[in-house]
């Protein structure tokens, strides 16, 4: 896991997930699909992403599919960031 | 050939008896939603039909049987009986669209107990206020949600038993427990309540301009208008395989993702893997599903991923197609022409009326952007704004309104008769909503009479998030209003002041975002956060949310007489 990969995980934990489950998710853990973020709540996880990393996310890379792993987000963020 | 036939024969036809017939019931018989739903398709020869096939997020598929359907709402009933539920209590559905929860929600109905669905992503704050107004005894939950019930439970004095129904290896505390369905001995026969047509069986919270939310209490009798709403607008055929994708955590995913269709006997599809184009067309075309019931805002999502996606499936069984929660846009319904062959039909109804109200029929000519005709049996017209007469001309806009006495109507809002009785006019159940109606009876929304925000198809109360906006460390004042969204229809917009000390800034309003998400939900987290000086007041200190829903909307303000000095 490298840093990017590493802090979105930690944001996901910190706002989305219970406590006592955070041993349950990792950067392949499903997101979108198990519900444990919601397409209301991606907008906050794309908020988050684009003020920390100061890029602008366009909708077709804000999608279930592509938000659905910490890994997937990862990528999307490294492409804008590149 | 459809179920209904020809619509104008058939609307002035109609009598509510005629729909006790075609539902087999007789007056004075018993008639409980969870007994119709399985035991009685069972007596009809159906207990080996799949009534349910059901796929999880990971992919794992169960699929249910109309007799093992029964058994396990026996043994949902049993259970709940057997730690004290009783007639009238109500028992919450906390959870995603797992199997126990369409088990459990006819288990508590053939109990005579009432059953009370809340949306699982619901935070605390607003599980609370839902759980606390009903008084509610029981909740029904799994893993991944029971810690929010276990936050507030000393908070809730009517609240005996937490019950886990997926695992049975957590550290549980006083008043939680387990229940594993597939480790309970199975209850092969269960005398259902013998409910009559007003006995309460669900109750679902719903949202207004002010106040808390509102706790709709429907009746058994409403399976009168469930049934053939799913027989006549769904128009479910016995061989027909039905997908409903809403949560039963809001009306239609009980009305018609659970009771109209499965008294009809018909095979449903629930997929539990959340919003995704290319799955749902999976969905769609692996267990050939022929009648789909979605929302807008799906709609609009699939419409974003183009037709090209859409012809790489094979939809061979797909027949007919229907859309609820607001109004279809006339691009949605032409959409669904060129990628489907066929329109979506846009059905119209609320809560509050427990079925289908109005709606287009599947022989009926679809006009893109309209509502259809009233139902048979209901009788809805506009009203003038201001004198509440019934408007005769055609294409004046005026308040939508049904005559009160259709089975499926709410009977109360709980606890709350004041606000009950606030939305009747004389005969008329006032739906909040305007619209025009055609020379040829086609009603077309515009718009709704209040403050409340349809976010994605569900109602968001202003009220209620601003309440909690200033419970934020941060915030002093706070409005929420509805913003126009192309694929939500509006998203909820925050206008907040801040108090002394903090500044605006991007990781501020972020944490006002999640603050809300949290303790709400995701539906009502402000997409957008607006910091202002201070917000504009009435002279009498009411924050005029009304103007600056307005602004957003691109509206003419009005009267700005009463503002307080800026």
């Amino acid at each position: 896991m490298d840093e990017l990969e590493k802090a979105i995980l930690e944001y996901v934990i910190e706002e989305y997930i219970e406590e006592e489950d955070e041993d349950e998710i990792d950067m392949e853990s499903p997101l979108i699909s198990s519900g444990i973020v919601d397409s209301f709540s991606m907008v906050s996880l794309k908020t988050f992403l684009e003020r920390k990393y100061k890029i602008s996310i366009p909708d077709d890379k804000a999608t279930p599919e592509k938000f659905d792993t910490v890994k997937n987000i990862a990528v999307v963020v490294r492409e804008l960031t590149a | 050939m459809s179920n209904m036939g020809d619509y104008k024969k058939t609307y002035d036809d109609f009598t509510w008896d005629k729909a006790k017939e075609i539902l087999g019931y007789r007056d004075g018989d018993p008639i409980n939603i969870g007994y119709y739903c399985t035991d009685r398709i069972c007596e009809q020869g159906m207990g080996d039909k799949l009534a349910l096939i059901w796929e999880g997020f990971t992919g794992e598929v169960e699929k249910y049987t109309f007799d093992e359907l029964r058994v396990h709402s026996n043994t949902y009933a049993d259970f709940l009986r057997s730690i004290g539920v009783k007639k009238g209590d109500r028992v919450c559905l906390f959870m995603d669209k797992i199997p126990d929860l369409y088990f459990s929600f006819l288990g508590i109905l053939k109990l005579g107990a009432i059953a009370q669905p809340l949306f699982s992503a619901f935070g605390e704050e607003a599980l609370f206020t839902r759980m606390e107004d009903a008084g509610t005894s029981v909740v029904l939950t799994t893993k991944k949600h029971f810690r929010k019930v276990r936050r507030i439970k000393d908070t809730l004095p009517a609240l005996k038993h937490i019950v886990v129904v997926d695992n049975d290896t957590l550290n549980l505390q006083e008043i939680e427990m387990s229940f594993i369905l597939k480790k309970a001995t199975k209850i092969e026969k269960f005398d259902s309540y013998e409910a009559d047509l007003e006995t309460p069986s669900v109750l679902h919270y719903t949202s207004g301009t002010t106040g808390k939310p509102k706790g709709a209490l429907h009746v058994h009798g409403s399976l009168l208008c469930q049934h053939i709403s799913a027989k006549w607008a769904l128009d479910l055929k016995a061989d027909d395989i039905f997908w409903c994708t809403a949560d039963p955590g809001w009306v239609t995913g009980t009305s018609y993702g659970i009771i109209g269709p499965w008294s009809l006997g018909i095979t449903q599809v629930v997929y539990d893997g959340g919003f995704g184009s290319a799955k749902w067309y999976r969905i769609l075309q692996d267990y050939g599903i022929s009648v789909w019931y979605t929302a807008p805002t799906a709609i609009r999502l699939l419409m974003k991923d183009g037709t090209e996606l859409v012809k790489k499936f094979d939809f061979k069984n797909l027949r007919y197609m229907c859309s609820v929660g607001e109004p279809l846009n006339p691009e949605a319904v032409v959409w669904g022409r060129e990628a489907f062959g066929m329109p979506f039909y846009d059905t119209y109804w609320q809560t509050e009326t427990g079925a289908i109200v109005i709606t287009n029929f599947p022989n009926m000519e679809v006009r893109p952007g309209s509502m259809g005709k009233a139902f048979p049996g209901i009788t809805a017209v506009v009203l003038d704004m201001k004198t509440h007469e019934v408007i005769e001309q055609p294409k004046k806009v005026g308040l939508i309104a049904l005559k009160r006495g259709w089975p499926s109507m709410m009977r109360e809002y709980w606890n709350n008769p004041k606000v009950y009785n606030s939305k009747f006019i004389g005969e008329w159940y006032i739906t909040g909503d305007r619209s025009s109606i055609d020379e040829d009876g086609y009603f077309w929304f515009v718009g709704r009479d209040d403050d409340v925000i349809n976010t994605g198809g569900h109602l968001v109360g202003p009220f209620e998030i601003e309440s909690a906006l200033i419970e934020h460390e941060a915030v002093a004042e706070a409005a929420a209003v509805g913003k126009p969204d192309p694929v939500n229809m509006e998203v909820v917009k925050a206008f907040v002041a801040l108090k002394p000390g903090f500044e605006p800034s991007d990781d501020l309003e972020l944490s006002i975002m999640n603050f809300i998400r949290k303790r709400l939900s995701p539906l009502a987290m402000p997409q957008e956060i607006e910091f202002m000086e201070k917000l504009p007041k009435t002279r009498s200190g009411k924050i005029m949310r009304r103007l600056l829903k307005a602004k957003e909307w691109g509206e003419e303000i009005g009267d700005t007489s009463t503002l307080e000095d800026d």
